[in-house]
């Protein structure tokens, strides 16, 4: 299974290297409001889950991203 | 062979009876995957049962009220574990309750706003994330001619319908981009539930109004869901098709 770091840097088509928990949403240009939807869509399918619309519009970091995650019991490693 | 909307997952709301049923019948005929959706769980049951016999159909049932917001997001959740991607959402359900401005209650000014359009923006909402995955699909709304003219006595049904319209002309040009097309059905005088539901009287009224002259069926509007619904509409977006036999209100 890709980690998430790794779901990011193909949804957001950028280096796995530039992917920090810091990272927050339209803080770089590939990260916008098109991006984030093909993001949620890569989350969902790599752990088989379903976003609440709430959650999606919560995701605002890489962090913040591994702490809703945690809520659909997704173990990150 | 009908194979307009073969291969294609479609999800019908309000599909137990009417024009949901009629659309439902007609994709099936076509060769969609079809998942039903309505609140009563024997009616579509019944419903999936005569698709499976006539027309060897794979369909699904998907129970959850539309007007609901919690009880979308679990329909949508039953639906995602069945399948990722949708091709098709065909948002179906309504309810007509009309009464003059002076007379219409808070509750019922809220139920007919939250089953005709609120539930049209909680479908979509899902169902475009899961078309996006593809790059491709068609949203159908069902509106009406009352939410384009108006009617006397209708002014929540007629605004909550014309809120789907302009839903749709919103909706089309944000998922435009992603090749989902989103379009509307005015439907007029439809023989329905929804049609009897009327006084004799104001029946008669209607059916005067109608050039053509007699009741639409369930069928000539599932025709136009079908041409929206499958490729032959591939690059019509944003627009509100009347199917009302030149009726006039």
């Amino acid at each position: 299974m890709k980690s998430l770091e790794q779901i990011f840097a193909d949804s957001l088509a950028i280096n796995l290297n530039d992917i920090s928990d810091a990272l927050t949403y339209q803080s770089i240009p590939q990260w916008d409001s098109v991006a984030h939807m093909t993001l949620i869509a890569a989350v969902e399918d790599g752990y088989g889950i379903m976003l609440d619309t709430d959650d999606i519009i919560d995701m605002s970091s890489v962090g913040k991203a591994k702490a809703i995650l945690q809520k659909y019991g997704v173990e990150i490693a | 062979m009908n194979t307009l909307l073969s291969g294609k997952k479609v999800l019908i709301t309000g599909a137990g009876r009417g024009i949901g049923k009629a659309i439902a019948h007609l994709f099936a005929q076509q060769g969609a995957e079809i998942f039903l959706n309505g609140r009563n769980e024997t009616v579509i049951a019944q419903l999936k049962d005569e698709l499976v016999a006539t027309y060897s159909a794979t369909v699904h049932l998907v129970v959850f009220d539309v007007a609901d917001a919690e009880s979308v997001k679990q329909g949508f959740r039953t639906l995602f574990a069945i399948t990722k991607s949708l091709d098709v959402l065909v948002n179906n359900a309504g309810i007509l309750d009309d009464a003059l401005i002076g007379m219409v209650s808070q509750a019922q000014i809220q139920q007919t706003f939250s089953a005709n359009t609120f539930s049209v923006l909680y479908c979509s909402q899902y169902a475009a994330r899961m078309m996006q995955r593809n790059k491709q699909g068609s949203i159908i709304n069902m509106a009406s001619i009352i939410g384009r003219v108006g009617n006397a006595g209708q002014a929540v049904y007629g605004g909550s319908k014309a809120a789907v319209i302009g839903i749709t002309q919103s909706l089309a040009k944000e998922l435009a981009t992603q090749n989902i097309r989103v379009n509307a059905i005015a439907p007029g005088f439809i023989d329905t539930d929804m049609a009897h539901s009327l006084s004799d009287d104001k029946f008669q009224q209607r059916l005067d109004s109608i050039a053509m002259g007699r009741i639409g069926s369930p069928e000539e509007v599932a025709k136009v869901a079908l041409f929206l619904a499958s490729d032959l509409s591939s690059y019509v977006t944003g627009q509100v098709i009347g199917v009302d036999g030149g009726m006039l209100i």
